[in-house]
């Protein structure tokens, strides 16, 4: 065993004085490696981070949410409706929403307005989210104006913003009375934008959607559990265009590391001559020539995960804002939370790592064969 | 350890247009302890004849025995085993690798034993003291004159400690007074006990008086043999 | 220093710092609950549906909620959701 060792740290020995003759060479394969790791390990990670976050956070979202559709599109639902189904066996409570959006000229950005609390709340008083806050440049005690449905504009007194830790959820979030809402939108009482049923069994979810749809043709059940898988495929699919173009930077990697040892130079060969001539066996070399990949590929693996990491964990993926971000003027400040797993580790270590190492013995093993003798013609 | 040689045969790229008969039928045995040098223009076989002494490159035909071993059958793995036991080479172009500092050529043929690194290190610091290289040891081996690597190339053959030293055209490269440098440690060595065997078509080594026996060759077979 | 050595030291200690990620991801999985609840707390109460990532049309605020082939109707040339969205671009002109 320390045998072993020893001819291995030899190996080691050998192959960092051939990877240090060409300096810049090693040097700049190393960073293109480096940065290449970096960019898929940020992207698994920060998807994965988000996927599992908005998994847990939406857990506690309505079972079922009712919307009533015309021609296709999305319509305001009688509140009758309500009365109109009844007591269904399984749905705890059920409830009206009234909400919707608003687009403020001045800055640009869609706020995403609520309604909460009963008819006790003050008219003028609304709750903002911290990303609306931030953009206009609001505290708690200062006047937000909104322009009507018809044309008044309504001034609101901020009574709270809402929680930093909860920015992922509520960045846009104003909330306000249901009243003031209909003035604001100028909708009549006796509608909501939609309905809200919770069930307390998940069995009968299915069940209750079904009834609902026999009951009040005109609405789309929503279920929870699409949500979640609308935001799985969402992230996959944002994972998957990632990675799709990366992938024409992984290939051109893939070619150059080919290239580079595939086509070894004269000099390599007469190397690879020199030390079998000397008394090592192929294996000897091909050892050396795993050890050169293993250098380099770990530590291109290595730096590039931890940088990953601190890209993504503390500095919130700054980098990918742009994309994430698009035209939208609101973005969230948030710090997510790692998960990271021995899997996720494992597959990016199995398809950064391995096809490095497999691309640099294979051609290798072809000139390690020859007979030694060639170094002496 | 004495070498026999029995009707060796050597065919490059056999039965392809060009093919090519390297050395046709050989037959010699080298005593140990002696310096011998085999002679000839080049393509006359000896370079070939000596790498397959040295089981760098086994014969298409014939016999090599190693003291009691018969060598020109082993399969690679003990080839290999029997050439770092046996053998140091020293070629004609030192072959010494570009990148390693000089302790670290001095080495290298030591590296798949996997000896205590500091072992192998004090060795090899012996070594190159021997051959007044000490203050070198730590250059890369860039820096050093055509002299100067022709004795790492040396020290280089020296480290596994063989019993048989072969060498290509060591003087190829040096002018005459290096050469003569070169056959006074040559004889340094047969004085330790070693076996030495050159090939050489300069008569600075083969009138040399520390070699003892001259062969020549030409066209694959041996002209003469005296000593 | 011999090569070998540095070379492992270094890989050992960008090895301590691959296992100090895991760790600081189990410790701050750990302080982020508060956090999350408090999240989930808010969805709970308003019963939302969306992550606020994606603000800039009402189809991408509320993935979940938006009529299904709503592309398009709030920004000509906002990032889609829909693959199809990559292919196609937005019109040149408006007529």
């Amino acid at each position: 065993m320390l045998l072993f060792l020893r001819k291995q740290k030899y190996l080691i020995d050998y192959t960092l004085s051939s990877l240090l003759r060409r300096k810049g060479k090693s040097l700049g394969l190393l960073a293109v490696y480096t940065t290449i790791v970096f960019m898929l390990a940020s992207v698994t990670l920060f998807t994965h981070a988000l996927r599992k976050e908005a998994g847990l956070m939406l857990q506690a979202s309505p079972e079922i949410i009712v919307q009533r559709m015309q021609a296709g599109r999305h319509a305001m639902i009688p509140a009758d409706y309500l009365q109109r189904i009844g007591r269904l066996r399984g749905v705890m409570q059920k409830a009206g929403r009234l909400w919707g959006y608003y687009y403020d000229p001045i800055v640009k950005a869609n706020y995403t307005i609520m309604t909460e609390g009963q008819s006790d709340t003050p008219l003028t008083e609304i709750v903002i989210g911290t990303g609306i806050a931030r953009v206009q440049g609001l505290d708690v005690g200062d006047y937000l104006t909104l322009r009507s449905q018809s044309g008044e504009a309504f001034s609101f007194q901020i009574s709270a913003l809402l929680e930093n830790d909860s920015e992922l959820v509520s960045a846009d979030l104003l909330l306000m009375s249901p009243k003031a809402f209909r003035r604001l939108f100028s909708i009549p009482e006796g509608f909501y934008t939609d309905l809200v049923l919770s069930v307390r069994n998940p069995r009968e979810v299915n069940k209750v959607a079904e009834k609902l749809s026999q009951l009040l043709p005109d609405t789309r059940p929503i279920l929870r559990d699409e949500v979640l898988r609308t935001y799985e495929s969402v992230f996959s699919w944002r994972q998957g265009i990632l990675f799709v173009l990366l992938l024409g930077s992984v290939l051109a990697f893939v070619i150059f590391a080919w290239d580079k040892a595939s086509g070894l130079s004269a000099e390599e060969r007469r190397e690879i001559g020199i030390l079998k001539a000397v008394g090592w066996e192929t294996a000897d070399v091909m050892r050396m020539k795993f050890w050169e990949g293993m250098v380099i590929s770990l530590t291109a693996f290595l730096i590039g995960y931890l940088a990953a990491y601190g890209h993504v964990f503390f500095a919130s993926a700054s980098l990918f804002e742009p994309v994430l971000k698009g035209w939208s003027v609101l973005y969230p400040q948030f710090r997510l939370t790692p998960y990271v797993d021995g899997l996720q580790l494992a597959t990016l270590f199995f398809f950064s790592v391995l096809p490095y190492i497999v691309a640099t013995i294979i051609p290798i093993w072809r000139t390690s064969i020859a007979d030694p003798d060639a170094v002496m013609r | 350890m004495l070498i026999q040689l029995k009707d060796i045969k050597k065919v490059y790229n056999q039965g392809k247009p060009n093919e090519f008969q390297a050395i046709r039928g050989v037959s010699m045995a080298f005593e140990p302890n002696r310096v011998s040098c085999i002679k000839g223009s080049s393509g006359s076989g000896k370079t070939t004849l000596l790498s397959m002494i040295g089981c760098l490159s086994r014969p298409t035909s014939g016999r090599i025995q190693l003291g009691e071993q018969v060598i020109s059958s082993l399969p690679e793995r003990f080839l290999t085993d029997v050439r770092r036991h046996t053998f140091g080479f020293i070629f004609q172009r030192f072959n010494l690798i570009p990148g390693l500092s000089v302790l670290e050529n001095v080495m290298l043929p030591a590296y798949p034993l996997g000896l205590p690194y500091k072992k192998l290190v004090d060795a090899a610091r012996r070594l190159l003291q021997q051959f007044n290289l000490a203050s070198k040891a730590d250059n890369p081996i860039e820096w050093l004159s055509g002299g100067e690597s022709q004795r790492v190339a040396i020290c280089r053959a020296l480290i596994n400690d063989p019993k048989i030293l072969i060498a290509d055209e060591p003087t190829a490269n040096l002018d005459s007074k290096l050469s003569n440098e070169f056959m006074q440690l040559i004889a340094e060595l047969r004085q330790s006990g070693r076996t030495v065997l050159l090939t050489s078509h300069d008569p600075e080594v083969f009138d040399s008086t520390v070699v003892d026996r001259v062969v020549e060759m030409r066209d694959g077979v041996v002209l003469a043999d005296v000593g | 220093m011999r090569k070998s050595n540095v070379f492992l030291v270094s890989v050992s200690l960008l090895l301590v710092g691959a296992a100090a990620t895991l760790i600081d991801a189990g410790l701050r999985r750990h302080h982020a609950y508060s956090q999350i609840e408090s999240s989930a707390s808010l969805v709970r109460q308003l019963g939302l549906t969306d992550l606020a990532l994606f603000t800039e049309a009402r189809y991408t605020r509320h993935l979940s909620l938006s009529d299904l082939h709503s592309a398009f109707q709030d920004h000509p040339v906002a990032l889609e959701h829909f693959p199809s969205g990559s292919l196609l671009l937005p019109p040149q002109r408006m007529p």
